[in-house]
């Protein structure tokens, strides 16, 4: 049983378990951190791009397009590493949050554009007619209807963020990741790297399957 | 005293189409105006103008109740002040039948949770809603979701009501319901101004009809004068069709 000691050696992954879990902490707290940051930023970047005025529709589909466009990976590294040549220095959490959370703003707000776009033209009619201000209106009429629309879209967009976390571990982010590929190098096994996959797995499996029954649930039920 | 619409020279236009071609009308407190006329004259257009769903054009003007209707401020006043009761109901789905009836006074008026859903109730009962009132409106058939809209409208206790084909979309069997409800409604005093294809209800209830085409006023007067006594050859041809079928 060669390969399994080799991919799968136990007593090498009880060893380094303490150290996923830290890594995979970190995952967390960057990935949560991105996402919430990012439902705000989206959200606030779809209304400048629906009601905004004068020129601001414009530069937030501007801002949509162009981070929908980079590779995060390449985001990350002029963050981390180009910005300090003009000043701007973050830290590796920083920057790892920072490019997350522009780029899920930028996909979060065309999930909540096309979740306020679905809401029938009568409503934000009927709430004009009765005097409700377009805050109200957003707040009490419209966003309540789209979140239903937008939920099982915007879970896909975390799975995609708590996956692309992973990303951070090339500007030296202890994530779960990165502690799995130095508990690699330290053991001289894989078996961290298998269990690093294992734990990313876990996380993201029933994330995976609720969207699939979010998606089926909403997409039966019918709009009025 | 003044009228409480005064609308002058309204035009809209779509792009180079004109939809409306200087509209003038005058409308007292407390009457009751339906509005008839052809596919595409520009009736629901001349109703969504007075609380400007529809936007018109600068040289063009109304007055609703003295404030004058245009972007900006005075606006939300005039839109408190004027209800709206659309052909597809239009209640909001994700409230029950009662919050529905309760948001717009809360939100615009500021008026106290407590003191909103008494008045909700009270006139869901005077609709005949009131046994409803905890259901959602997907629940309730068209005529019931109608009978909400318009409680939901005079809610913002509105000077005057803007109804645009409220029977339209119903099955003919409630369409008695809805109509009824308007006649009562129509006795209290509050300004409603009617698009409407029932000629029966307009010949009841309006004080005053206006045959509309091609996005003019072509005659008004008296339901006895229009239906009976048409003077323009068009006010006839159009009555000759919809009273035939
Ligand atoms: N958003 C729009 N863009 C372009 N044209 C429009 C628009 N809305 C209405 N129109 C046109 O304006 C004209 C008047 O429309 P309006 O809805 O006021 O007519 P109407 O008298 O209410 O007709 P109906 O009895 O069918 O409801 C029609 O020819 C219609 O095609
Ligand atoms: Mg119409």
């Amino acid at each position: 049983m060669n390969l399994l000691n080799t991919f799968f050696n136990i007593p090498i992954l009880i060893d380094t378990f303490p150290l996923l879990l830290s890594g995979l902490l970190v995952t967390l707290e960057i990935g949560v951190t991105s996402i919430i940051a990012g439902l705000i930023g989206g959200l606030f970047l779809a209304l400048v791009r629906l009601y905004g005025p004068g020129p601001t529709p414009f530069l937030a589909k501007i801002y949509i397009d162009i981070f929908r466009s980079i590779p995060l990976l390449v985001l990350l590294i002029v963050v981390y590493y180009a910005l300090p040549f003009v000043g701007i220095r973050f830290s590796p959490f920083v920057s790892a949050v920072v490019a997350l959370t522009l780029v899920s703003s930028a996909y979060t707000a065309e999930i909540f554009r096309a979740g306020i776009e679905a809401i029938p033209h009568g409503q934000f009619e009927a709430s004009q007619a009765l005097g409700l201000s377009p805050r109200h209106m957003m707040v009490d009429v419209i966003l309540p209807q789209a979140i239903k629309i937008v939920i099982p879209p915007l879970t896909n967009n975390c799975i995609n963020v708590l996956k692309d976390t992973a990303l951070a571990s090339v500007v030296a982010m202890p994530d779960l990741l990165k502690q799995a590929t130095q508990a690699q190098a330290l053991s001289a096994n894989p078996t961290p790297l298998i269990g690093a996959a294992l734990i990313y797995i876990a996380l993201l499996w029933p994330l995976v399957s609720i969207v699939a029954r979010l998606e089926k649930r909403f997409g039966r039920e019918k709009r009025p | 005293m003044s009228p409480i619409i005064m609308i002058s020279n309204l035009k809209k236009a779509y792009g180079i189409f004109t939809v409306l071609h200087g509209i003038d009308l005058d409308i007292s407190e407390g009457e009751v105006v339906c509005v008839i006329g052809p596919s595409g004259s520009g009736k629901s257009t001349l109703i969504r103008c007075i609380n400007r769903l529809e936007a018109f054009s600068d040289d063009s003007s109304i007055v609703v109740d003295g404030v004058t209707v245009g972007p900006g401020k005075a606006l939300a006043k005039v839109r408190a002040e004027v209800g709206m009761v659309f052909q597809s109901f239009n209640l909001f789905p994700h409230l029950t039948v009662l919050k529905n009836v309760m948001l717009a006074p809360m939100r615009v008026r500021g008026t106290k949770p407590a003191e909103a859903e008494r008045k909700a109730r009270e006139l869901l009962a005077r609709v005949g809603i009131e046994t409803q009132a905890e259901k959602y409106p997907g629940k309730l058939s068209g005529g019931q979701q109608q009978r909400v809209a318009i409680a939901r409208a005079l809610a913002m206790e509105p000077k005057v009501m803007l109804f645009d084909e409220p029977t339209s979309s119903l099955d003919p069997e409630m369409v008695g319901e809805v109509l009824d409800v308007m006649k009562t409604l129509a006795g209290t005093g509050v300004t409603m101004v009617v698009v409407t294809h029932e000629m029966g209800f307009a010949r009841q209830v309006a004080d005053r009809v206006i045959f509309m085409d091609g996005g003019r006023i072509i005659e008004q007067g008296t339901p006895t004068e229009i239906f009976d006594n048409p003077k323009e050859e068009r006010t006839r041809s159009f009555l000759r069709a919809v009273l035939d079928h």
